[in-house]
């Protein structure tokens, strides 16, 4: 408990809140690093996925693509892209791979929202004559989006990670208070800056849990409540033959 | 291409290094979390407990965690047990979940058929829902041994041998071919694990490789229907 004590102390401390390298300078560029990748993501994954999702032309090579991309290192694609494209473009760099990591879940998110949709609300919707944009606009869009804020979410979560490495290449976010703690074995810097990482990365991820539920349009919403009192009821039919030999069994 | 040549009995060792390193979380996440997995599907209550809190613990980035660890459980700062430990933890955060909806997935009749037939709920679970459950933790597992030889990497930030010292020290002495070097074998091994498990996949389940097939046959059948359907509508 007195490494946790030592290192509220360092959070605590007011001269680690003002000037240069200061903990609100950290935070800012965390924050920084992760919007604008997230942002430059999101650009391209979006609007790729729908057109995946819509068409599904590429879908076999984005799922491939999917799947490939968590075997790939962060760690090293980092320091790759920064050495590849020297110093003074360090930032670029860092930026493409943060980009280039968050890229493929939502990509993920984008199409599986809109393949996850029943093909019967699509054939309804163009039957009543609306045409492609109109389907894509007003029933694909939102009938995919509890998909794709589950998607960005999971990128968010990927990007924050990332950028606690960019401490490694830059003298720049929580990170490299960690990066520095190492070098100069201050343990107590190391772990404070550990902790404001994960209060940072529970925040987001509850931001974007909350967006994921309410950013989802009430028509959705009610379809999703009526689905879950239809497969409760039918479990509970198709237990509910025998309710007292599974409730016996379960507890022999 | 001199670097790589001259330093192969570095990267094979510290290739076995992440092989081993790599392997403990993977084997050690799929077993805590058949238990797990379990009290979560079979409990509503702890179902709840149980995903939120490895959905918490799998929201903490892992430099962080590397580095929370020995605060916790006294572990000094430096010993791979840490990074060994902070894998099994994402593992088990994968997994219990995976094993969840996987116990979730097995039809009710065919575990009511086993009861009928006289199986102890002991037996019924290894002997019938286990291994129907089994494509759906195979492809849970499959994603944790990716991502663990993937996170594993990050250990050499802390001192410990793994691939990605080749990150670290290519990068302070600006060696690109050590850094590439290390990118793609970290690459290639997490590949090669997800085929062996594959492969294991299928000796182990006869079964899913008849139904699997049928089965995406008739997601592509639906999709054509529909592409079809669609162009036939102007």
């Amino acid at each position: 408990m007195n490494l946790f004590a030592d290192a509220f102390a360092w959070i605590l401390n007011p001269g680690n809140w003002e000037g240069r390298n200061s903990i609100p300078q950290f935070i800012g560029e965390h924050l920084w690093y992760t919007v604008l990748a997230m942002i430059l993501a999101s650009a391209i994954a979006i609007p790729l996925g729908w057109y995946i999702g819509h068409t599904g032309r590429g879908r076999d090579i984005a799922v491939a693509a999917t799947g490939a991309a968590r075997a790939l290192p962060s760690f090293g694609l980092l320091f790759l892209f920064v050495m590849i494209g020297g110093v003074a473009n360090r930032d670029s760099s860092v930026m493409i791979v943060l980009a280039l990591l968050a890229i493929p879940p939502i990509l993920a998110g984008a199409y599986a929202g809109f393949e996850a949709i029943d093909r019967r609300v699509i054939d309804a919707a163009r039957s009543m004559g609306m045409t492609e944009r109109q389907i894509v606009a007003r029933v694909e869009i939102p009938l995919g989006l509890p998909l794709l804020w589950g998607g960005l979410r999971n990128a968010v979560l990927q990007v924050v990670a990332t950028v606690v490495l960019v401490g490694f290449v830059r003298n720049a976010t929580l990170g490299y208070p960690i990066v520095q703690g190492i070098q100069i074995n201050r343990f107590d810097q190391m772990l404070g800056a550990s902790v404001l990482i994960i209060v940072l990365a529970l925040l987001l991820d509850a931001i974007f849990a909350l967006l994921e539920r309410y950013a989802t349009p009430a028509g959705v919403r009610a379809g999703r409540n009526r689905d879950h009192r239809t497969s409760s009821t039918r479990r509970r039919a198709a237990g509910g033959a025998t309710p007292a030999s599974t409730e016996k069994e379960m507890s022999v | 291409m001199t670097w790589l040549l001259d330093n192969l009995e570095l990267i094979g060792r510290l290739t076995g290094e992440h092989l081993r390193l790599s392997a403990i979380p993977i084997v050690l996440g799929f077993v805590l979390s058949i238990p797990l997995g379990w009290v979560a599907y079979r409990y509503r209550l702890t179902r709840g407990l149980i995903l939120t809190l490895v959905g918490l613990l799998y929201t903490i980035p892992s430099l962080a965690l590397f580095v929370l660890l020995p605060a916790i459980i006294g572990t000094p700062f430096l010993s791979e047990a840490n990074v060994v430990i902070a894998l099994t933890i994402y593992a088990v955060a994968i997994m219990s979940r995976s094993v969840a909806d996987a116990l979730g997935s097995v039809d009710p009749d065919v575990k009511q058929a086993a009861t009928a037939i006289g199986y102890s709920s002991f037996r019924r679970f290894w002997a019938v829902d286990f291994p129907l459950a089994g494509p759906v933790v195979l492809a849970g597992l499959r994603v944790v041994a990716v991502s663990t030889v993937s996170l594993l990497t990050i250990g050499a930030a802390i001192g410990i041998d793994t691939l990605g010292y080749l990150f670290t020290n290519g990068y302070q002495r600006g060696i690109i071919v050590s850094v590439l070097t290390g990118v793609v074998v970290t690459v290639v091994i997490a590949l090669v694990l997800d085929r062996v498990l594959v492969v294991i996949g299928r000796a182990l389940m006869p079964w899913t490789r008849a139904s699997r097939s049928s089965e995406r046959s008739g997601v592509t059948r639906a999709f054509m229907t529909a592409r079809r359907v669609r162009e036939a509508v102007p």
